[in-house]
């Protein structure tokens, strides 16, 4: 499988024009929940989930816009989601923190920091046994493999070689903590390697690199080879939550942002497309996002009806 | 023709889950020791070699995840029914039960149920102690998104407990291990029993009485005996707990005027304390009500038969209750009900 660039590029462009939108949105407070932009880790989704078919299926985190946008998400129900719309991806359920597109393959996120990894494993369980070779990618953060479940989840895993991609999208902060303060060694790919399984890591945030690891991870699960894993190094540009900067909180510095500036993705494969071809694909995200932001604001709120609907099935 | 037969609650139990797993193959069975040669106090012998062992499945020590695991095993199709010996260790599943299992069907706008039974064994007698013998049903009813359903008999468990499998929400299945040994007719065909209407089990003008699993035998007990004094119980079983056929209760409520709930729990936000409100916002406007409850002692559960004895509600506490209820004053000779033949004849080592 040869990486498709212009796919590549369309993942990020979008993700980043989606998430640059809502920062220019926010203040409007038309969004009221919060938010946490996938800014400067786009690479991440985007690079992964062009390894992927639409049967295949995606857990994410409470930071799921790219993951959701990546693997296909409605984008126009995602808009209306943000705005509280009925027409939202979740009817207004969920918001920014648990989008969900079960059709695009596009599972429920949760705001619980490292839940969904076991979702993820068990749903590859489901797959094998109802005899598909779909398979499963969980994204998470770095903050996630401090989680028991995260061990668990690995053990199962590997135990059973479920047909799952582990994929620690890893921007080195939980919040506002930097990962030498939380974790006593920083080995992770060596740490999941004691399970038996194969890891590896990208530390440069390379987008094709990270696509090229993700399809042969991906034809491993297809072959029924057990599970993989696959730490992205990362940078979040953002605040941990909320549409700002936040160089002047004092727990990072720009510095540290600036080789991950300097070599952003989405500038460089930017360039790596012939002009007029990257000026149509760009105008035609543009009119997505212009025409989604519409769907949003023209939509109804959910009626105060729909309160007791779909608490149960 | 359905031929009716007398079975235990183990084996009604069993029976239910033979026979989904034989009707629809997306039904599996997980959980620690399923498959080992206890088989979950014998209500899953023989599956694992009827079924295969990727259908009756042992599991890792991580309840967390396994809950997990289940929640996304169903959300690809599968109905899996996670076992877990004590109630007790559901304490390790809280979040992927609570935050996960519960919201999913709402927080994703109806696209993505949660078919998942969780059955979990409470564990009383022969000093189980305060981390082996807790009936924690209340912490699940306090959440929308899961129903919680604890039979008493044998007929009760193998139809709720196919409804639960057939259901497309994660259901919390409390079983009594008290009840197990118990007998009852149970047809040997399908019997499906979702909530709806709670049991009425016994007939009587003077007082309601409300037993919640193990306590349901144990209400009848003490009716028996409350007859003897000239006092008539309707003693009823809600069955399912979560969602809660309050007009049913209520409807007795309104005939005898008082309200008598014996918990196999805590009582303080417990599912007494639920039955009680919903009988007082429903009828207290309009007649005078007389409401108790009994259950545990407000302490964690001590492990020495000779505080074990007071520390849970009994026939006996809830005759001395259900007497003063109607009396205005507890028997004054008492009321010589002893302990049950299973709690006093129970043998461990486990």
């Amino acid at each position: 499988m040869t990486t498709d660039i212009r796919q590549v590029y369309r993942r990020l462009y979008l993700i980043r024009r989606v998430e640059e939108t809502i920062v220019d949105i926010y203040p409007t407070d038309k969004v009221k929940s919060p938010v946490h932009l996938s800014l400067g880790q786009e690479a991440v989704a985007a690079g992964v989930c062009s390894a992927l078919r639409p049967e295949d299926v995606v857990f994410g985190s409470y930071r799921g816009h790219a993951s959701y946008l990546a693997k296909g998400g409605n984008l126009n129900a995602m808009m209306a989601e943000l705005f509280g719309k009925a027409t939202g991806c979740t009817k207004g359920r969920g918001g920014s923190m648990h989008l969900a597109d079960a059709r695009a393959g596009v599972m429920p996120t949760s705001a619980i920091v490292g839940s969904t990894i076991a979702n993820a494993a068990g749903y590859a369980f489901g797959l094998r046994r109802l005899g598909t070779d779909a398979v499963v990618v969980s994204f998470f953060g770095d903050g996630a493999t401090e989680e028991g479940v995260f061990s668990e989840a690995l053990n199962f895993a590997a135990l059973k070689r479920l047909p799952v991609l582990f994929v620690c999208e890893n921007n080195s902060y939980a919040i506002h903590t930097h990962v030498s303060r939380r974790q006593s060694a920083q080995r992770l790919v060596e740490r999941v390697r004691t399970y038996g399984i194969a890891a590896s890591r990208v530390a440069d945030a390379d987008v094709l690199r990270i696509a090229t690891e993700a399809q042969e991870c991906v034809q491993a699960l297809r072959e029924g080879r057990g599970p993989r894993f696959l730490e992205c190094a990362t940078y979040r540009l953002r605040e941990h939550v909320g549409p700002g900067e936040d160089w002047d909180l004092g727990y990072r510095s720009r510095d540290e942002a600036l080789p991950w500036i300097q070599s952003d993705q989405v500038t460089r494969l930017g360039e790596m497309l012939e002009p007029r071809e990257r000026a149509a694909l760009e105008a035609a995200v543009e009119g997505e996002i212009t025409a989604a932001v519409a769907f949003a604001e023209e939509s109804p709120f959910p009626a105060a009806s729909d309160l007791q609907n779909d608490v149960f099935a | 023709m359905i031929e009716e037969r007398s079975l235990s609650q183990i084996d009604a139990i069993r029976e239910a889950l033979s026979q989904e797993m034989e009707r629809d193959d997306r039904v599996l069975v997980l959980g620690l020791g399923v498959d080992d040669p206890k088989a979950i106090l014998g209500s899953t012998r023989g599956l694992a070699e009827r079924f295969g062992s990727e259908r009756v499945m042992d599991t890792p020590l991580s309840e967390d995840c396994m809950t997990g695991a289940c929640i996304g095993m169903a959300m690809a199709g599968l109905r899996p029914v996670h076992i877990h010996i004590r109630v007790d260790f559901l304490m390790l599943a809280m979040n992927q039960i609570v935050n996960v299992a519960a919201k999913s069907m709402y927080m994703s706008g109806g696209q993505q149920p949660v078919p998942l039974v969780v059955r979990a064994i409470i564990g009383r007698s022969w000093g189980q102690g305060a981390q082996h013998s807790q009936a924690l049903h209340s912490m699940f009813m306090h959440v929308p998104g899961l129903k919680v359903v604890a039979p008493s008999t044998p007929l009760d468990a193998k139809a709720a407990l196919t409804y639960a499998i057939r259901d497309d929400n994660p259901i919390i299945f409390i079983e009594h291990r008290m009840l197990h040994g118990f007998t009852g007719a149970v047809p040997s065909g399908e019997v499906l029993r979702g909530p709806g209407s709670c049991r009425v089990l016994r007939r009587g003008g003077d007082l309601t009485l409300v037993g919640i699993s193990y306590m349901v035998p144990e209400c009848l007990r003490a009716a028996e005996w409350l007859s003897t004094v000239g006092i008539e119980c309707e003693v009823l079983d809600p069955v399912w707990l979560s969602p809660l056929d309050v007009e049913g209760i209520n409807a007795s409520v309104a005939k005898t005027g008082r309200l008598l709930v014996a918990d196999n729990a805590w009582l303080e936000c417990g599912a007494s304390a639920e039955i009680v409100a919903g009988a007082c916002e429903a009828l207290g406007s309009t007649r005078r009500l007389a409401v108790g409850r009994v259950g545990f002692a407000a302490t964690p559960c001590p492990t020495t038969p000779a505080l074990e004895a007071v520390f849970y509600a009994s026939a006996a506490s809830i005759a001395s209750e259900a007497f003063r209820l109607v009396k205005g004053e507890l028997p004054e000779r008492g009321c010589d009900l002893d302990m049950p033949r299973e709690v006093r004849e129970f043998r461990g080592p486990f």
